[in-house]
């Protein structure tokens, strides 16, 4: 594999920006829509059986590591994905792969992470960043959802790696062996597409897709039999899970649109896909106003309009119904 | 999103950092913007911080007037709480909710408290004993 100077590039979503900074070091330039797209990446799911501080998981994206997952499946690209049981080991193994001039991807609690906000630290555990040099005992890392690189000490660095808990990382570092050079795209976005077309259309769960959006609404218009408090730390739950922790909901639509975008470019300036692009950015916009809505409902000491809030939900589960019905249509030209 | 309406909120919880955004330009293209924040971001996260404080505030006062131990205070000032501390340490929750009370914690096994101390990035003195004047209590 050649190798190129390393380059830091913002990202909206960590694992999409690890991958795609990753893989243009290796010589494979691809942007992180184009990451995030070809792996498939956007979803959605809402698991009230799976709670993180107390409030279930609402998922955008598919599940952690599935990106990293995905991009050998789809494209060829060979991982190697090492866990440690030791921190020492994985500490002493981190500065091998660097002195051998690797650039490594790694798991990390963003609780531990000194360079984080004080106010954004909060337990979660699969964040992705890219460690690509170390100076002294500092290393030089490109955390893609920071604007610009940062650095971060040894000892922080090996607790936010070996935090133990729901999705701990176990050290978990990993790196391509293999990219290749030059692949024929086309029938992997087609391909990609369909699966996230199908996905959210055709879930045999109703917790994922489209029916996932509709259960959590449901689950809003009942809040008012819940205690307000309650309800107050559910509703700002949702957007927190939507735009604070990485990049959001609406954040992943937009990030979407995007390889819609590139992708109907690559298709000759495709009109359904620029169209389907055109509709998945207003959707973004859409589930921004549902933010929004409960970000001034909770502010707020009148009542809250909890159907109202579900019907905006619903509306966009509407849309997304129509988006992905366009991107079918695409496939099956 | 439109590249133009791309938020900047100067939000405090981005502490002068910049999310990317992926936006519209005029000529149809997408690109990544620079967000400086967003004020229903920024609620949103305050309410699960005060939240979070709250907890931290009472379980202070409780520690003060002597019904429950350090521990309990220590966990909600690293922002976890019960289920998180069982899920990190390894420790059944009802073993931990025991250390809570200050007689029990006080006969705690040093191979115990290590592993709190640990998991919860403290010294063992540290976790032994409350920081001062950190919340008012009545």
């Amino acid at each position: 594999m050649s190798v190129t100077k390393f380059e830091h590039k913002h990202s909206a979503h960590c694992e999409s920006g690890v991958v795609s900074s990753m893989l243009r070091y290796y010589g494979l330039d691809l942007s992180e829509p184009m990451v995030f797209g070809l792996t498939s990446a956007l979803t959605f799911a809402y698991l009230p059986f799976l709670k993180m501080g107390g409030m279930p998981l609402i998922a955008y994206r598919t599940m952690p590591k599935a990106i990293i997952k995905n991009i050998q499946k789809n494209l060829g690209v060979k991982m190697k994905l090492e866990k440690f049981s030791n921190k020492q080991k994985g500490e002493e193994r981190l500065d091998q792969l660097l002195a051998e001039g690797k650039i490594v991807g790694a798991q990390t609690s963003v609780y531990w992470l000194p360079y984080f906000p004080e106010e954004m630290r909060f337990h979660f555990n699969a964040h992705n960043l890219l460690i690509y040099s170390k100076e002294g005992d500092n290393y030089n890392i490109s955390d893609p959802v920071f604007e610009h690189s940062v650095v971060c000490d040894k000892a922080s660095l090996t607790k936010a790696r070996f935090t133990k808990g729901v999705m701990a990382p176990k050290g978990l570092l990993y790196y391509p062996t293999y990219v290749p050079k030059e692949l024929d795209l086309q029938p992997i976005v087609k391909k990609s597409i369909k699966k996230v077309a199908k996905t959210m259309l055709n879930t045999p769960v109703p917790i994922a897709g489209i029916r996932g959006m509709r259960y959590l609404a449901k689950t809003i218009s009942n809040l008012h039999k819940k205690d307000k408090r309650y309800a107050k730390l559910f509703l700002g739950h949702i957007v927190r899970m939507q735009e604070e922790i990485g990049t959001g909901g609406a954040g992943f639509r937009y990030l979407y649109a995007s390889f819609l975008h590139e992708a109907s470019v690559m298709f000759h300036n495709d009109t359904t896909l620029q169209e389907a692009s055109d509709m998945l950015m207003s959707i973004g916009d859409e589930l921004r106003e549902f933010a929004l809505m409960i970000a001034k409902a909770i502010k707020s000491k009148k009542d809250i309009e909890y159907d109202a809030i579900a019907q905006k939900l619903n509306d966009v589960a509407d849309q997304e119904v129509k988006l992905y019905r366009k991107l079918l249509e695409f496939c099956s030209i | 999103m439109d590249i133009n309406t791309v938020p900047q909120d100067n939000s405090s919880t981005y502490a002068n950092n910049k999310k990317a955004i992926y936006a519209k330009d005029e000529d149809g293209s997408v690109k990544v913007v620079g967000s400086s924040g967003w004020e229903a971001e920024e609620i949103v996260t305050k309410q699960a911080l005060s939240d979070l404080e709250e907890m931290a505030h009472e379980a202070y006062c409780a520690v003060k007037r002597g019904e429950r131990s350090s521990l309990y205070y220590h966990m909600y000032a690293i922002r976890m709480d019960l289920q998180l501390l069982s899920d990190a340490t390894g420790f059944f929750k009802w073993t931990i909710k025991r250390d809570f009370q200050p007689a029990v914690f006080a006969k705690i096994k040093e191979k115990r408290l290590q592993n709190y101390a640990e998991v919860m990035g403290k010294t063992v003195q540290e976790l032994k004993n409350l920081p001062k004047e950190e919340y008012e209590c009545d």
